[in-house]
């Protein structure tokens, strides 16, 4: 990853802990609504909420579903350091400043009923925001995660390191949807790894719909156990000035293991890289990649990068790319049926962005439809 | 309802359709033939209006306004619509929402869609996977919605099963009000008069001839309309001796041109 050039604030005075994040100032919460949090916590199993370096709020709700500031994890677990910095090495932070994000861990054979949501939020102009997260799904478990991701209503500029580790144990379940919505200076460089046991399930969504300066993420699943399943779907949209080089990498390192990775990307005028990697390392795994672009506008530039990399002779990998504009006779097939021109196009984009999420609880599909639903799409 | 006057066409400098004169009064339901190339989806095209035909000359009247130069979309709501021999498939948009865009709302897709056996169909993406048949299906299952009062229909029957052929058949009927309904006590003559949807169908076999009464056929040869008349007449003598015998007949109509000229 380039290193950033730009300087950011470090340091910014401390917050206070919100007993209740309704007290939070209406167009906040409407922005924290945008990335699928809902302040009253309501439908959710835990709320997790950084703003700026401060955790502000912390909580759970079921038996059995732990949400903690990962400092917290870290002084409470003397076993963390099997998890913790295991997959993305620790980097020292920040002049010796412990770190700060969540660690969400559900209990063996646990079925979070809700989802938790985890809201990391940069509420200072121009300040550099890092976290370390930490998930942790215990054997036979379930979790639900919704992180939104966002700069306050009256930030412009900033910098977002965010760093996700998951492990999905034997026979758990793991969906984590992450809905990003930033100011048009924002540098944002999450990173993320998952390492998934025998049986596990791993879904993970990106949605990012709004503009950003720079957006760079390539997360990796290592798929270590028999009959893991991993499946990435990653729905982008670029205005005018947002440059976003996004990507998803699974390895195939068990027998047995399956993965998909899906994205659509749209620019309105943007620059979009569209990577997928699936690495085939043992005999008998299967991988299918689709990526599909759209230029809605003369403007901008979608480049598609899907890679496959077989190892052994006996692996399934495919993978479709298509990237162009919206077809005449699409446009024009909806006009015969009434729609003007936008209206047309307006539909086809919609239905270009509706990716149905197998396997994905519907309130996770919910967030997502709002995400869509709200962006400014500009048609 | 639709009066095409001297109309030229050109398809990407191509002039395909020359001096088509046509009119189609309420009611009344015309069927064109011809073979392949000879232009039908071409003019049913420019009727509808997609910006790749060019009118080069003349005019397109319906319902005694000048819409030659409108867009697709306000022909659609002055009440002409059209059943795509080759509709494309809309990815991530679903039948249940092409139903209720036609409709302008107006209708519930679920009790139309059993007319069709189409109820299955309501949540799957519009067209994809589609077989010949239930493309045809899902074309007129719009129609329905849209109730234009001009039908514009591709070659409804191509790849349609036998045992789906009346359900299509039906509906065509119902879209051009040709149903006599037992409990309807009116003379047929009033209702014959009451009917006021028209229809311009395209076939290639002929097939649909059997299910629906058709007032008026036309043969397009080379851009041209060479023949018209009873359909039945002129399908029986296409089916025995071919378009050869249009050759002739353009012919002659060009001699005549000159004749009189």
């Amino acid at each position: 990853m380039p290193e950033i050039k730009e300087n950011f604030l470090q340091e910014t005075e401390p917050h206070a802990y919100i007993d209740d994040l309704s007290t939070l100032p209406s167009m906040e919460k409407e922005r924290l609504l945008y990335t699928g949090i809902d302040v009253t916590g309501k439908g959710r199993a835990g709320t997790f909420m950084q703003l700026d370096h401060s955790v502000v709020h912390c909580r759970s709700v079921q038996e059995g579903v732990e949400v903690l500031n990962i400092q917290e994890a870290v002084e409470k677990y003397d076993w963390i350091g099997e998890y913790f910095g295991r997959l993305i090495p620790l980097e020292g932070g920040r002049d010796g400043r412990p770190p700060t994000g969540y660690f969400i861990r559900v209990l063996p054979g646990v079925k979070a009923r809700y989802p938790v949501q985890a809201s990391l939020y940069i509420g200072r102009e121009g300040l550099a925001q890092e976290v370390n997260n930490l998930v942790l799904v215990e054997e036979g478990a379930s979790l639900d995660v919704i992180t939104g991701c966002a700069t306050g209503a009256l930030v412009h500029r900033g910098l977002h390191v965010g760093i996700t580790e998951a492990y999905v144990k034997k026979g758990a379940k793991l969906s984590f949807t992450m809905i990003h919505n930033w100011g048009k200076e924002v540098v944002v460089r999450p990173r993320g790894a998952t390492l998934v046991e025998d049986g596990g399930i791993f879904l993970s969504n990106f949605v990012c719909l709004s503009g950003v300066k720079s957006l760079e993420m390539n997360p990796f699943t290592r798929l270590a156990g028999e009959s893991a399943v991993a499946r990435y779907n990653t729905i982008l949209i670029a205005p005018p000035g947002t440059v976003m080089d996004t990507g998803s990498r699974v390895y195939l390192s068990a027998p047995k293991t399956k993965a998909e990775i899906i994205s659509r990307a749209i620019t309105t005028g943007g620059e979009i890289v569209s990577r997928g990697h699936i690495a085939g390392e043992i005999p008998g795994v299967r991988g299918h990649l689709e990526c599909r672009g759209l230029m809605l506008s003369e403007q901008g530039r979608i480049y598609a990068v899907p890679e496959l990399d077989a190892r052994v002779s006996n692996v399934e990998l495919s993978h479709e790319a298509a990237v162009g504009k919206v077809a005449e006779e699409e446009i024009e097939y909806l006009m015969a049926r009434g729609l003007d021109e936008g209206e047309a196009t307006a539909t086809i984009v919609r239905g270009f962005l509706n990716v149905r999420i197998e396997g994905l609880p519907e309130v996770l599909q919910a967030e997502i439809d709002r995400a869509i639903a709200d962006s400014e799409l500009g048609i | 309802m639709l009066l095409l006057e001297g109309l030229n066409v050109a398809v990407a400098d191509r002039q395909v359709l020359t001096d088509i004169n046509l009119e189609i009064k309420p009611g009344e339901t015309h069927v064109l033939f011809g073979p392949n190339g000879s232009g039908k989806t071409t003019l049913l095209g420019t009727i509808m209006g997609f910006p790749r035909y060019k009118v080069t000359a003349g005019r397109i009247l319906f319902q005694g306004k000048d819409i030659t130069r409108l867009p697709v979309n306000e022909r659609a709501a002055m009440g002409i619509g059209m059943a795509f021999q080759r509709p494309p498939t809309l990815r991530g948009v679903m039948l249940r929402d092409i139903i209720r865009i036609a409709s302008r709302n107006q209708i519930t897709p679920d009790t139309l869609a059993g007319s069709l056996n189409m109820e299955e169909f309501l949540d799957r993406e519009v067209n994809h996977g589609f077989s010949g048949g239930e493309l045809k299906r899902s074309e007129l299952l719009q129609l329905l919605a849209q109730n234009p009062d001009l039908v514009l229909l591709d070659e409804p029957e191509s790849g349609v099963d036998l045992e789906n052929m009346a359900l299509i058949g039906q509906a065509i009927n119902h879209l051009l009000e040709k149903e006599v309904v037992p409990w309807d006590d009116r003379p047929l003559r009033e209702v014959r008069r009451g009917r006021t949807k028209s229809g311009l169908i395209i076939t290639h076999t002929g097939y649909i001839l059997n299910y629906l009464e058709a007032d008026v056929g036309h043969v397009l040869y080379k851009g041209m309309l060479s023949c018209s008349g009873n359909p039945r007449e002129l399908f029986g003598c296409i089916k025995r001796v071919g378009y050869g015998e249009c050759i002739r007949c353009a012919l002659l109509e060009m001699k005549g041109v000159t004749a009189d000229a």
